[in-house]
């Protein structure tokens, strides 16, 4: 298989990712040799295995549905790039 | 004896016996990492004042006779495990000013233990490489030969210890980032079974994978940190409830009957036959230790490296969609929208590497895709898996190379993608599978280091630390110096 330019870009947006027009064509090389490396995969009937979504086959674990964690708000908002009033601060979504 | 040269536990005797302070031993360290790492680059950050403060209070608890016996020792961070107050970059400018507001549950533990923080480690970004060439600052060079890389993902890890800029360093291991490092810089590295330790703090790259372990100069030493860095954790859904033995309980044992299974598809082509004849010699050194070797097959093994470039992507793009540019890390300038904000945000703080890899997972993911990929992927993971169990039938420990090659040159396989995952072709079956594997000096070919594997079965890591630890014993390999940095 080969991915085009359109896929590249529709991939790119899917991943929310801006990339260089320039930058493109490599992408597009690199994906598509990642891809036929996995492509291998087909090689083998899988039709009676059972996909291995954990090594140990463990299943999530539950807890009492009890309150743990405390309101750390304004240490957690220190870092982010942009806050006000305890509030994101994010470019305006409604006009 | 210089006290670089000296083991953990050598320097745990010192600090117990008084014979040094923490505060002494940290100095040296801090002039050592002062004096050199300008030849590796294998820190990001050298937390100096931190390191005196803990080195001060260690020393109060050794006079107080309450010491562990990592009380006093100088360690370093990979700079994926989170630290309260010190910067965390994971690599990458994504986390360029990040400072995280907890401590990973790895870094608690070596808190309360206390141990030394020296600094945090290079590492490729977020963890996506195999020779510290992606990290946002700058490549890490081997010691051994500073224009061949040193590994990766935790190249700084492996680096900093072979060069004795710290006794012991933490690493992260999702598809041989703690062996396959530790093979090129030839020390000791442990990957243990996953769910062993616990991943809180400990930034995500692939969750079905990922496991944290130590990179020390000896597999003694490595059962040390084991013993800290092991345990159930309530904040990490995947880490296991089982208890934690002692891991240096079982270093003496001798290993007369021990079964080496050795799989055929890890001596075949693609193997530098000069990395394979060490790693004979090390299989015939077990021979005289009494160990009997026994023939195996691992048939899924080929399908390992494609699987991995599925599961991995998959679960880096899910993981990495929460650097958004408005919770923390990096944000673009003057976003024109929302989606503005979070394509420059992600395009201008991710390196391309980082973002082949969200790609890939993406394209894994979308809609009509999943069946093909994904779940073929995690069908896959099971036949390779099953293979391992099957082997395990007849034997203790499996025994290879870590990786096909010695260090390579700086710069060589950065430009091709297929080529760079192909050094660890060897490793990612046993994270695949989660299994615990080694990596122990053997030996050298072209003049650079060769790690032996060892891959054990599920929780078996003290049979991993003594089949090392009786080879160290037998061997002096752990303990050779890169010339420049004696």
């Amino acid at each position: 298989m080969s991915l085009e330019r359109d896929d590249v870009k529709k991939i790119a947006h899917l991943a929310r990712l801006a990339i260089d027009e320039a930058d493109i064509p490599g992408y597009a090389t690199n994906l598509t040799n990642i891809l036929n490396l996995v492509e291998q995969m087909s090689a083998v009937d899988t039709d009676q295995v059972t996909p291995m979504a954990h090594p140990l086959d463990a299943v999530q674990r539950l807890r009492p549905d009890e309150v743990t964690e405390t309101n750390q708000r304004d240490h957690f908002q220190q870092h982010a790039p942009k806050v006000e009033d305890g509030l994101y601060l994010v470019p305006k979504v409604i006009e | 004896m210089s006290l670089h040269n000296k083991t953990i536990r050598e320097l745990s005797e010192d600090l117990h016996n008084k014979s040094i302070s923490s505060v002494e031993l940290t100095q040296h360290y801090l002039d050592r990492i002062e004096k050199y790492d300008s030849q590796l680059n294998s820190f990001v950050t050298v937390t100096n004042d931190l390191a005196l403060e803990q080195a001060r209070q260690a020393d109060k608890l050794i006079a107080q006779g309450k010491a562990t016996a990592l009380t006093g020792i100088p360690i370093a961070q990979k700079d994926i495990f989170c630290t309260n107050g010190v910067k965390t970059t994971c690599g990458s400018k994504m986390l360029d000013n990040f400072i995280a507001p907890y401590d990973a549950t790895v870094v608690d533990k070596f808190n309360q233990a206390g141990a030394i923080m020296l600094g945090k480690l290079n590492m490729d970004e977020f963890a996506m490489g195999s020779s510290n060439e992606t990290s946002f600052y700058g490549p890490v060079n081997n010691p051994w030969n500073t224009d061949c890389v040193p590994g990766g993902s935790s190249g700084g890890s492996a680096a900093s210890v072979a060069a004795r800029l710290v006794p012991a360093s933490t690493g992260t291991d999702t598809g041989g980032s703690i062996r396959q490092p530790a093979s090129l810089c030839g020390i000791t590295g442990l990957k243990p079974t996953y769910g062993r330790v616990s991943r809180y703090g400990m930034i995500a790259f692939a969750s079905s994978l990922d496991q944290a372990g130590p990179l020390t100069q000896t597999a003694e030493d490595a059962a040390l940190l084991l013993n800290v860095m092991a345990g159930f954790d309530t904040k990490d859904s995947t880490s296991v409830e089982k208890d934690v033995p002692d891991y240096t309980a079982n270093l003496k044992q001798d290993l007369k009957g021990l079964k080496i299974g050795l799989p055929k598809e890890y001596f075949g082509e693609g193997l530098d036959s000069a990395v394979g004849d060490v790693i004979q010699q090390a299989i015939d050194t077990y021979k005289k230790l009494g160990a009997e070797i026994v023939d195996i097959e691992l048939p899924n093994s080929g399908l390992s490296v494609p699987a991995y470039y599925v599961v991995a992507p998959a679960e880096c793009s899910s993981n990495l969609s929460r650097f958004d540019g408005v919770r923390f890390g990096y944000r673009c300038d003057d976003p024109k929208d929302l989606e503005d904000l979070y394509k420059r945000s992600r395009g201008e703080g991710f390196g391309p590497e980082v973002k082949r890899r969200i790609m890939i997972g993406t394209y894994a993911l979308s809609a009509g895709y999943y069946d093909a990929y994904y779940l073929k992927a995690q069908k896959v993971r099971r036949l390779i898996s099953d293979d391992f169990k099957q082997a395990f039938e007849n034997v203790d420990v499996i025994m290879g190379p870590t990786s096909p090659s010695v260090a390579f040159k700086k710069g060589e396989r950065s430009d091709d993608p297929i080529t760079m995952y192909l050094s660890d072709i060897y490793t990612i079956a046993t994270n695949l599978a989660g299994l615990p594997g080694m990596s122990v000096p053997a030996g050298f070919a072209h003049d650079l280091p060769v790690g032996l594997q060892i891959i054990g079965n599920y929780f078996d890591e003290a049979r991993l630390l003594n089949v090392a630890h009786q080879y160290q014993l037998n061997t002096d390999w752990h303990t050779k110096l890169p010339d420049g940095f004696k």
